[in-house]
C-alpha cells in the first residue's frame, strides 16, 4: 500500500505544479505590463476597492487611446488616501480615483497629485473644483433612508429632518455607522456638523443617543443586519445609507420603491480624479483623468457604483429621477475645514457617542 | 591525518552548511516578506524628521481608552483559546481516535469555518443571535460572548486538527497498560494522554491565541458599539487618522502580548515535549460507544450541532433565497455573471478559480518553506545555545499570525517597490498575493509538523548514523516516513488559511484578478437583493471548495504502510 501513498502524493504534487504553472503564467503577463508601465502604452489606475466599470467603456478607451489599463485596488476611500500619502516617493501608479472631498486636501497638502484638471471637465462640474490638482467625477448624497412600508402599517408619518430623527416618536428606530471605521459615516458626522454648528452638533448627537440611536462599524452591517427595508429584515425603519439606495428596491413593475431617502438629512460627496505625483506615465494618466469625464464613462458611472456623473447631460438609468434623486439642499462642509479638523471631530465624536 | 576522517569532517562540514542553509531559505523569505515592511511601517511611526521620537509611549499609555483595550483584547484572547482548547480537545477524540459511520465528511465540515469571510459569517451570527432570530432569547447579540462564541466557531478546527493529528498516532498501548494496571479511564487518560498531548495543545493554543487577539473584521460586527482591541485601534489609526506614531506604539504593545504568550506556549511545550511512541501510521480507531465516550461526544454534538451548523445552516438557506422572495437557485445562477449592474470585475467563477491558483501557490510556498523550519527547529542539539536559537527561530514565524494585517499590508506599500534593488514593483504585480498568505500560512504549516516530527526518538537517527547513513539518508529513511503522513495536513491548512485569507491580500487586490472573499466582501458592500443573494451564494461556495480540499488532503495522507 505504499504504492498508493506515492501516487496520493505524486498527483498533489502534479497539482500544485499546475497550478504553479498557471499561476505563473498569469504573473509573467502582469509583471510585464508592471515592468513596462514605464513605456507609453500602460497607465495603472490606483482607485478604491468600490471602483467598477463596465468593460466595454473600458475596452473602447484602451483601443482609442492605444493604452493599456491597469487597475490597483489597495482598500476603501479614506485607507486610500493614506496609503498615496505613504507611497508618495514611489507611487502605486499613474493616476487616482476615489479621493472624496473628505480627504481631498490631505492629498493635495501631502503633495501626491501633479496639478492637473481636466480640459474636458463638464461645465456642470465647476462648482466642485477644489485646488489645481483634483478633477471631479462623480457626486452622491449620503442621507437617512427610510423604510416606507413600515411606517405606513404602523400608522406613523416618517420624520423629514434631522431634528425629527431626535424626537421620541422615532425612538430606537435609527441605526448609523461609526465615522472612525465607515466613510458614509464620517460623511454623516460631517452632515450635523453643517447643520448645527460647531458648537451644536455634539449637542445633537447626545439628543440622538438619549432617543436609542444604534451606531454599527460598518455599511453592510447597518443595512443588511439592522434595517427593515432590506434583505436581512431587521428591527429599525431607518439607516444611514445613500439617496441612490432606493433604486435597488424599486418595485418589479416599476412604479414605486419600498425606501427613500430623506432628503433634507443628506451630505454631499464628491469624487476626484488626479495625476499622481511621479507617475511613470504622466500623459497616460491625463488621457485616463479626461477619459473619466468624458461622456461615455459618465453615463456608465450610475450603474456601477451607484453614484451621479457630474455631467448634469449624461443619461440616467431608468427609476432614478423619481426614486433615487440627489438632493436640492446637501449639506456640505468646505474640504480645507474638513482636513483641519476631521480627526478631532470623530474624536469627539467618539468621546461622545460611544464613550 | 588519514584520509577517512579528512572524509568524515568535510561530510560534517557539509551537514552543517545544509543545515544552515535550511535555516537561511526560510529566514531571508521572513525578513524580506515579513520583518522588513513591518519594521520600516513602524519605524516611520518612531521617527520624525530624522531623530527618534519615542513621544507616542507616553501618549499613547496615559490615555484610560490604551488600557482598556489592551485588557478587552487580552479578555478576548484568553476567552476565546480556552473555550477552544476546552471543546477542542473532546472533539479531537471523538474525530480522530474515535470510528463511526460520515466520520471523513464530519472532519471536512468542521474545517470549513475557519476560510469563512469574516463579514459572512458576522451576518450570519447576528441572524441567530439577533433579538428576532432563533437565539434572540439568550439576549447575546453584539456582546463580549458574541465575540468569544464567534472565536470558537473559527478556531475549533484547529485545535480539532492540530490534537487529533498527534493523538490517531499515538501508541494507545501505554494508556492500555495504564488500565490493565487498574487506572480508571480518567486517571489514565489525566497521568497517560494528557502529558502526551500537551505538546499539540500548546501548540494549537498558541495559533488560536494569536488569531483571536487579532481578529478585526468579527470584533467590528459582532462586538457591542465602541468595543475596540488593539487590532481594531491599529486598524483606525492606520487606515482613517494616518497617525503611525500612535499605530507604531500600539504595534509594538501587540508584539509584546504576542510574545508573551508565545513565550508561555513555547515552555508548556518544551516542558512536555519528549520523544513519543508514535506509530508511523494510524493507531486502530476504535468504534464510538455512546455509553463509553458520553462526555466528549456530548462537548462535540452541542458544538457541532449547536456552535456550528447553526450560522452555516442560516447561511445556507439565506443563500437559497431568491431576490424577489421566492426559494430557489437563482443567487447559484447568478454566479456566473458580475452581478447586478456589474458589481464585479470578474465573475464569481472566475475569482474562483483565481482563488484555487493563487492558494495552491501559496500552498507549495508555505510548505517548503513551513517544512524547512519545522525539520530545521525539530532537531536537538547538545548545546544550550543552540537549542535556544532553535526556539527564536520557532517563535519568530509564528509572529505574522500575531501582527495586525493592516501593518503588514501597510508595510508593503512602503517597502516592496524595488525589493532588493531590483526593478520589479511587487506591490502592484500580483504574485505579492500568493506569499503574502503564504506567510501567514507558514506558522500553521510548522505547528502542524513540528510536534509529529520533534516527537521521533533521536536514538533512532543516531542509530542510523552509527550504522554508517549520512545525513540525508537518515532524513530519508527516518524523518521523511513520519513527516509524510502530516504533510496532507500542512497542505491542507496551508491550502485553506490562503483561500481564505482576507486582510493582508484586500490591500494587494487587484480588480481584474480579485480572490473569492475579496469579491465576496465587495458583494455584501452594496446595496440590493441580488449582490446580497449572491455574496451568500459565494460564501457558500468558498464553504464547499474548502471541505473538498481539507477532505482531499485528509485523504492524502496514505492508509497503511509497509516499510515499518
Amino acid at each position: 500500500m505504499q504504492h498508493r501513498q506515492t501516487v496520493g502524493l505524486v498527483a498533489a504534487g502534479a497539482a500544485l505544479a499546475l497550478g504553479l504553472a498557471a499561476c505563473s503564467s498569469d504573473d509573467a503577463g502582469s509583471s510585464a505590463s508592471g515592468g513596462s508601465s514605464g513605456s507609453s502604452d500602460t497607465v495603472t489606475l490606483v482607485t478604491h476597492d468600490s471602483f467598477a466599470v463596465s468593460p466595454d467603456v473600458l475596452a473602447a478607451f484602451e483601443k482609442q487611446s492605444g493604452l493599456t489599463v491597469k487597475q490597483v485596488a489597495p482598500g476603501d476611500g479614506g485607507a486610500l488616501v493614506n496609503q498615496l500619502v505613504l507611497t508618495k516617493d514611489a507611487p502605486l501608479g499613474d493616476a487616482v480615483y476615489g479621493i472624496d472631498n473628505s480627504y481631498a486636501t490631505r492629498a493635495t497638502d501631502a503633495g501626491v497629485l501633479d496639478p492637473y484638471v481636466s480640459p474636458d471637465l463638464p461645465a456642470s462640474a465647476e462648482d466642485d473644483v477644489v485646488g489645481d490638482s483634483l478633477t471631479p467625477v462623480d457626486r452622491s448624497d449620503v442621507c437617512i433612508d427610510v423604510d416606507k412600508a413600515w411606517f405606513e402599517k404602523k400608522g406613523v408619518p416618517a420624520p423629514t429632518t434631522l431634528q425629527d430623527l431626535a424626537k421620541p416618536a422615532y425612538r430606537d428606530l435609527l441605526v448609523v455607522t461609526n465615522p472612525a471605521t465607515s466613510s458614509p459615516g464620517l460623511a454623516f458626522l460631517l452632515a450635523t456638523v453643517a447643520a448645527f454648528g460647531e458648537d451644536g452638533w455634539q449637542d445633537y448627537w447626545t439628543r440622538l443617543k438619549d432617543n436609542g440611536l444604534k451606531v454599527d462599524d460598518g455599511w453592510s452591517d447597518a443595512y443588511y443586519t439592522d434595517f427593515s427595508g432590506s434583505e436581512g429584515k431587521g428591527p429599525r425603519p431607518l439607516v444611514l445609507s445613500y439617496s441612490t439606495s432606493p433604486a435597488e428596491t424599486i418595485s418589479k413593475d416599476g412604479t414605486s420603491s419600498s425606501t427613500a431617502a430623506l432628503l433634507d438629512t443628506c451630505f454631499r460627496q464628491v469624487e476626484y480624479a488626479g495625476v499622481l505625483a511621479g507617475a511613470k506615465n504622466p500623459d497616460g494618466a491625463k488621457q485616463l483623468v479626461d477619459f473619466l469625464v468624458g461622456r461615455q464613462f459618465q453615463e456608465d458611472v450610475p450603474g456601477q457604483m451607484y453614484v451621479y456623473p457630474v455631467d448634469d447631460g449624461a443619461a440616467l438609468p431608468d427609476g432614478w429621477e423619481e426614486f433615487a434623486p440627489l438632493s436640492p439642499k446637501p449639506f456640505t462642509v468646505p474640504p480645507d475645514q474638513i482636513t483641519e479638523h476631521r480627526d478631532e471631530w470623530i474624536k469627539q465624536w467618539t468621546a461622545t457617542v460611544i464613550g | 591525518m588519514d584520509r577517512h576522517s579528512d572524509r568524515l569532517s568535510d561530510r560534517l562540514r557539509l551537514g552543517r552548511a545544509a543545515w544552515v542553509l535550511a535555516a537561511a531559505v526560510p529566514l531571508a523569505f521572513l525578513a524580506i516578506f515579513f520583518a522588513w515592511p513591518v519594521a520600516a511601517l513602524v519605524g516611520r511611526g518612531f521617527w520624525t524628521d530624522g531623530a527618534l521620537d519615542l513621544g507616542g509611549f507616553a501618549e499613547v499609555f496615559s490615555a484610560t481608552r490604551t488600557w482598556r483595550i489592551i485588557g478587552i483584547t487580552l479578555g478576548q484572547a484568553v476567552a476565546g483559546t480556552a473555550l477552544s482548547v476546552l471543546l477542542g480537545v473532546p472533539g479531537a477524540y471523538v474525530l480522530y481516535r474515535c470510528s463511526f459511520p460520515g466520520r471523513t465528511l464530519l472532519r471536512g465540515l468542521v474545517a470549513v469555518p475557519f476560510v469563512l469571510p469574516t463579514v459572512v459569517v458576522g451576518v450570519a451570527f447576528r441572524a441567530v443571535l439577533a433579538p428576532d432570530g432563533p437565539l434572540g432569547a439568550l439576549g447575546l447579540d453584539q456582546t463580549f460572548a458574541a465575540i468569544v462564541l464567534a472565536l470558537v466557531f473559527f478556531n475549533y478546527s484547529v485545535v480539532v486538527r492540530t490534537v487529533g493529528g498527534m493523538w490517531e498516532r499515538l501508541d494507545p498501548r501505554a494508556e492500555q497498560a495504564a488500565r490493565a494496571l487498574g487506572a480508571s479511564p480518567a486517571r489514565a487518560f489525566r497521568t497517560v494522554t494528557l502529558p502526551a498531548l500537551t505538546p499539540a495543545i500548546a501548540s494549537a493554543a498558541s495559533i488560536v491565541f494569536l488569531f483571536c487577539a487579532t481578529a478585526y473584521g468579527i470584533v467590528l460586527v459582532l462586538g457591542p458599539t465602541g468595543y475596540g482591541t488593539i487590532e481594531t485601534e491599529i486598524y483606525v489609526q492606520t487606515t482613517q487618522f494616518l497617525d503611525l506614531r500612535a499605530a507604531a506604539v500600539l504595534s509594538v504593545v501587540q508584539l509584546v502580548v504576542v510574545g508573551a504568550a508565545l513565550a508561555v506556549a513555547n515552555r508548556a511545550r518544551t516542558r512536555r515535549e519528549r520523544a513519543l511512541a508514535l506509530t508511523s501510521d494510524r493507531a486502530v480507531a476504535r468504534p464510538l460507544r455512546a455509553r463509553r465516550d458520553a462526555l466528549p461526544l456530548a462537548a462535540t454534538a452541542v458544538v457541532v450541532l449547536g456552535l456550528l451548523a447553526m450560522p452555516l445552516g442560516t447561511l445556507l438557506a439565506r443563500s437559497f433565497r431568491e431576490p424577489d422572495g421566492g426559494w430557489g437557485l437563482a443567487n447559484y445562477r447568478n454566479l456566473s455573471t458580475t452581478g447586478d449592474a456589474n458589481a464585479l470585475s470578474v465573475t464569481v467563477w472566475q475569482a474562483t478559480a483565481t482563488s484555487l491558483r493563487t492558494a495552491a501557490l501559496a500552498a507549495l510556498i508555505a510548505v517548503v518553506v513551513g517544512g524547512l523550519v519545522a525539520l530545521v527547529v525539530s532537531r536537538r542539539p547538545r548545546a544550550a545555545g543552540g537549542r535556544r536559537a532553535l526556539r527564536v527561530l520557532d517563535s519568530v514565524f509564528m509572529l505574522p499570525l500575531g501582527v495586525s494585517a493592516v501593518t503588514v499590508g501597510f508595510g508593503f506599500l512602503v517597502t516592496l517597490d524595488r525589493p532588493l534593488g531590483l526593478d520589479v514593483d511587487l506591490r502592484t504585480s500580483g504574485l505579492l498575493v500568493p506569499i503574502a498568505q503564504a506567510v501567514v500560512a507558514v506558522p500553521l504549516v510548522v505547528r502542524v509538523l513540528l510536534p509529529v516530527l520533534r516527537a521521533i526518538d533521536p536514538r533512532l537517527r543516531e542509530a542510523a548514523a552509527t550504522l554508517g547513513a549520512g545525513p540525508g539518508r537518515v532524513l530519508a529513511t527516518i524523518d521523511a516516513p513520519v513527516g509524510a503522513r502530516p504533510l496532507g495536513l500542512a497542505i491542507g491548512f496551508a491550502f485553506a488559511t490562503s483561500l481564505g485569507e482576507f486582510g493582508a491580500t484586500s490591500f494587494l487586490a487587484r480588480p481584474d484578478s480579485a480572490t473569492l472573499p475579496v469579491v465576496i466582501y465587495r458583494l455584501i458592500g452594496r446595496p440590493g437583493a441580488g449582490d446580497y443573494g449572491m455574496a451568500l451564494a459565494a460564501s457558500v461556495v468558498l464553504a464547499v471548495v474548502t471541505a473538498a480540499v481539507m477532505l482531499v488532503a485528509e485523504q492524502l495522507r496514505g492508509e497503511r504502510t509497509g516499510e515499518i
